[in-house]
This record gives structure tokens, C-alpha cells and sequence, in this order.
């Protein structure tokens, strides 16, 4: 959205699951209220990061970001490392969500129906920010040409701070999420973050609805694929995103972009 | 500006000269793992530096050209030198693959293509145990016959490595000497003026790319001979991260900087891994390198070239 790849998303995303992990441990923060604070936590601490050091490099070409934030992620990791230990925390969703619902057709965890649906909110939410309301026309113009923008007097440098914000809380809200699903560990950013790039590579850069659509048919790919052939469930996603490279370089929802 | 390269080029040779030898003494092993990483950053700057081109799937040239080396030592009674240039025609043929369809993108979607193949090229070898050893990786009993001749002693191989991976930057520097070479770096500045003065732009990006992997893959394969193994951390993304922060560390564009880059980061490497802090390696080059990025982004022979160059001037 922004032209600035951040590697360290998926970083955020682990700290959003630790924040509701150590919330949890000694602030003895329920899950519910974790949703709220450690998405603005983490948003907050993006927002730091992105004030004091991505903030340099935007006169420069994007690789340069992409290398910041690189280092960034290694940087945080073993630094979670240290504090955390690398072997990672169970968390248990709270009570009320840990059941399992009849939906009629099949017997589904109530957790991950939460998930699905907030998951679902969250992404039409986004969509509607970004494409719709009065804010995201001017995030989406900022994009495009910061400098008419600036002339027009709106701080184009709060808009990007502000979004690099949001985008950061919106990872650690996806880590609050799969806290409870998954062991929450240091390295639980690493994998997801090359799985991001190749989502937002076939969705097309810079389009949310491509990300969220992309990203939910590959989820629904991928589970598919595991019950036919299992060992190229993993690789399927990859396979997915040179295919759509090849057709449509721009990607699926992609407007046709001029240089990077 | 040509001079100073010359001469560093030339003192890093001194240097891999007298790495083993008494008052250094750096294990041979080391070193040789050294050398094999400078190759490699060098065929990642001939990329970065040259056409603007960052690849973050180096990693997947370096791996299969020494996968493939070692696989052929491994399950056949093929001597080495043929082995080594079948993993290097591997990573050739490769890297045309996926030069093919990733130089149609540039900037960070280049980054994210290669660096989405190269996981492909992971799982398979990851999930192909039989072959490649999978987890464990692929151990050899020994580094093969070279014509015919056994090769097991660490030092011998690390003087003809250091032989041939000076013959290969040499003829690196050479190419982007080269009309060729000019080529790359006009796309690199402007691009569209080289395609207005009728170059097809991508067919020599292509052939940059391929030309990359090849060596990379060289360079793979060297490595894997030098270790008698050729492991699954060659594949991951996080080699080809490494290599990417060895290259920016040295200076991209320079040829011999990678190479700097490389040593310092092998070096840094060993020696924090004999800290306290130890594993945490990723802590202090992370550090480092975004120091690198934020303040010295023409790395460290880049910043030696320019104040020479300065000093020239007046």
C-alpha cells in the first residue's frame, strides 16, 4: 500500500502473540480486552520504529526499506529469543470460545468459528477504509502523488506514519488470534512472512481486496491440496504465485503499476 | 576508480594467502568457508550492484549447485571436477528458469518472486529424503577424486579454491568492465533510456541473472566439497538473506566489497558464536547491518572508494 515492504510484519505479528501471552501472565489480561491492547501496543511500538529509522529511507529506493526492516525482524527475533526462551508458551483461548458448535452441516471449534468471523470483519473493515471512506482516499492519493498532495495541506508524513501503524496492529492482531491456536514462539513470524509476500505477490501489491481474496482462496487451496496430495500443500502457494506471475505480472487484482 | 579496486582486490588475495599460515592461523575449514561466501556475495553484487536486481533467493543457485555436486559424489562413481560442473550447469539452467520469469518484475516483486521460488526449490528438497537426505542433510565420505587424484587435505583444497574463486572474480571484474558490463549499468541508471536506444532490456537481465546463478552455484558447490556436505540450511531463505547483508555490508557494485562483506560476516560470525550471547549471532549482524543500511549504505569499500576518489580530486 504504502511501497514499503515491511519483512519485519511478520515480527509483528509474533509480538501481538506475546503480547497477549505475557498480558495474560502478568497482567492477568482476559483474551477479550488482549484483542484491543496488543494490537495498539505493538501498533504503537511500529509506529516508534517507523519515526525513528523508516522514516530515513523513504527518499531512497524501496529496497532499502525492505533491508531495514530485514535486519529489523532478525534483530527482534533474538531478542524475543532471549527473553522468551526459543521454545515457546502454550495460551489457551478463554472458556466461553473453547467449546465446539453445530453448524447443521458439521461440528466446527467454537474458537475457530470466532476466528473466521472476526477474521472476516476485520478484512471488510480494512477494504472499506482503505477503498471507501474519505481517509483512505487520501492514504490512497498520498501513494500516488505525496507531493500534489502535501500542496493540498494534508501531512502526508502523519498519513504514512498513521498507516504503517495500522498495518502493524492489524499483524499483531492476527498473532492475538493464533495465540491460542498455535505455540506462541519466537521464530512463529518467520514462516508466516514468506507465505504474506507470496499472497500479496498474487494478489497484487497495493490492492487489499487482491490480499484478502488471495489470501483466503490459497488458505482454502492449501487445505484442499493437504487432503489430496499432502506433501505439496506447502509448495502449492509458490507454485500458485509463479503461475500468476507469469500470466498477469501484476497480479490478480494488481493495477498495472509503472516502476516497482 | 578502477586502481583502488585493482589493489584491494589484490590485498584481499594477499590476505586469503596468508589466512592459514602461522601468525593468522585461521582453521582451514573456516577459511574455506570464508572464500565460498565471498564467491557467493560476489555473484549477488554482480546482480544488486550491477543491474539494481535483489535477489533473496540466491540461496536457491548456491544450494542446488551443491546439492547437486554432492549428490552425484554421493551416488555415483563420477570424479569431482565432472560432479562440480554439473551442479554449476544445474544452477545455470536454473537460474534461466527463474530468470525467465521473474526478471519481468523489479524492485521488491523481484525480491518476492525469487525469494518465492527459491521455497519451492526448499520443500523439495526437503520432502525428497532419498535423495537429498532431507533434514539431515547429505554427508560425504570424502571430497572425491580431482582427475583421478584424492583431495583431503584442507589446506591443498583451500589454495586451489582461493585459486579458483580469484580466477572467477577476476573474470567477474572483467565482465562488468566489459561493454557488456556498460550495458548493465546504463539499464541500471536509467532504464528506459536503454530501452529508447533499442536494447532489450530484459534479455540482458536474463542473461545477468543466469550468469549470477552460475556462479552462485559455483560457488555452492565449492562449499559443499570444502565441508563434505551439503546441508539443508544451503536451501533456506535465511542463506540468502546472510548473503544479501554480506553484499550491502561490503558495498554493492564493487565486486571486491562483497567479498569484505563476506569475511567480516563469516568472521563476526565465529567469533560471537564464542561469546556468551552465543546463538544469538543474528542479534549482532542484525544490529550491523541496520547501522549499515541507515548510515553507510555504499558499505564499507564503497565508502573506502569514495573517500579515495575525494581525495583525488583535491
Amino acid at each position: 500500500m504504502l511501497r514499503v515492504v515491511n519483512f519485519a510484519h511478520g515480527t509483528m505479528y509474533m509480538l501481538g502473540a506475546f503480547a497477549t501471552y505475557y498480558g495474560a501472565q502478568e497482567l492477568h489480561l482476559p483474551f477479550y480486552a488482549a484483542l484491543i491492547v496488543a494490537p495498539v501496543v505493538v501498533g504503537a511500538f511500529g509506529i516508534l520504529l517507523e519515526t525513528t529509522l523508516l522514516r530515513r529511507l523513504y527518499g531512497l529506493d524501496p529496497l532499502y526499506n525492505l533491508l531495514l526492516t530485514f535486519a529489523l525482524t532478525l534483530v527482534i527475533e533474538d531478542l524475543m529469543r532471549i527473553l522468551a526462551g526459543p521454545l515457546g508458551s502454550p495460551y489457551s483461548a478463554p472458556d466461553a470460545l473453547s467449546g465446539i458448535v453445530n453448524l447443521g452441516f458439521t461440528l466446527y471449534p467454537l474458537y475457530k468459528l470466532f476466528v473466521i468471523i472476526v477474521a472476516l470483519l476485520v478484512c471488510a473493515g480494512t477494504w472499506w477504509i482503505v477503498e471507501r471512506s474519505p481517509v483512505g482516499a487520501r492514504i490512497r492519493a498520498a501513494t500516488e502523488n505525496p507531493v500534489l498532495v502535501r500542496a493540498l495541506g494534508i501531512d502526508t508524513r502523519r498519513l504514512v506514519t498513521l498507516t504503517f501503524g495500522c498495518g502493524v496492529a492489524l499483524a499483531a492482531l492476527a498473532g492475538v488470534l493464533a495465540a491460542p491456536t498455535t505455540n506462541v514462539q519466537p521464530s512463529m513470524g518467520d514462516s508466516i512472512i514468506i507465505y504474506t509476500f507470496a499472497i500479496v505477490v498474487i494478489g497484487g501489491l497495493g490492492s487489499v481486496l487482491g490480499s484478502i481474496v488471495a489470501g483466503f482462496a490459497l488458505g482454502v487451496l492449501q487445505a484442499l491440496g493437504s487432503v489430496f496430495y499432502a506433501p505439496i500443500s506447502t509448495t502449492l502457494i509458490f507454485i500458485v504465485m509463479v503461475i500468476v506471475i507469469v500470466l498477469r505480472p501484476a497480479g490478480l487484482f494488481g493495477r498495472a503499476e509503472g516502476s516497482r | 576508480m578502477k586502481r583502488p579496486l585493482l589493489l584491494i582486490g589484490a590485498a584481499l588475495l594477499l590476505l586469503a594467502i596468508v589466512l592459514p599460515l602461522p601468525p593468522i592461523r585461521v582453521y582451514p575449514v573456516v577459511a574455506i568457508d570464508l572464500v565460498c561466501f565471498g564467491l557467493f556475495a560476489v555473484s549477488l553484487d554482480l546482480l544488486f550492484g550491477f543491474v539494481g536486481l535483489l535477489s533473496f533467493g540466491q540461496a536457491m543457485f548456491w544450494g542446488g549447485g551443491g546439492y547437486v555436486t554432492a549428490i552425484l559424489l554421493a551416488r555415483t562413481q563420477l570424479d569431482a571436477v565432472p560432479a562440480l560442473c554439473i551442479g554449476v550447469a544445474y544452477a545455470l539452467v536454473l537460474a534461466f528458469v527463474v530468470g525467465l520469469i521473474s526478471v519481468r518484475r523489479s524492485g521488491i516483486y523481484f525480491a518476492m518472486v525469487t525469494l518465492g521460488i527459491a521455497m519451492i526449490q526448499y520443500f523439495c528438497v526437503f520432502q525428497m529424503t532419498d535423495v537429498t537426505g532431507g533434514e539431515n542433510g547429505l554427508s560425504l565420505s570424502s571430497r572425491g577424486h580431482y582427475f583421478g587424484l584424492p583431495l583431503e587435505n584442507d589446506v591443498a583444497f583451500y589454495y586451489i579454491l582461493v585459486a579458483v574463486v580469484a580466477i572467477s572474480v577476476w573474470l567477474t571484474l572483467r565482465l562488468v568492465a566489459s561493454p557488456f558490463g556498460m550495458v548493465l549499468r546504463g539499464m541500471r541508471e536509467n532504464e528506459q533510456r536503454m530501452v529508447a536506444l533499442g536494447y532489450r532490456v530484459n534479455r540482458y537481465k536474463l542473461a545477468v541473472f543466469t550468469i549470477a546463478g552460475g556462479l552462485a552455484g559455483f560457488a555452492g558447490a565449492l562449499y559443499a566439497l570444502g565441508n563434505r556436505l551439503a546441508g539443508l540450511d544451503m536451501v533456506d531463505w535465511h542463506t540468502s538473506g546472510a548473503v544479501v547483508m554480506m553484499t550491502v555490508l561490503g558495498g554493492i557494485g564493487t565486486i571486491v566489497g562483497p567479498i569484505v562483506g563476506a569475511g567480516l560476516f563469516e568472521s563476526l560470525d565465529y567469533f560471537v558464536s564464542k561469546t556468551p550471547i552465543g546463538d544469538k549471532t543474528n542479534l549482532v549482524m542484525g544490529t550491523i547491518f541496520a547501522l549499515c543500511v541507515l548510515l553507510f549504505r555504499r558499505g564499507i569499500v564503497g565508502e573506502l572508494l569514495a573517500k579515495l576518489g575525494r581525495r583525488a580530486e583535491t
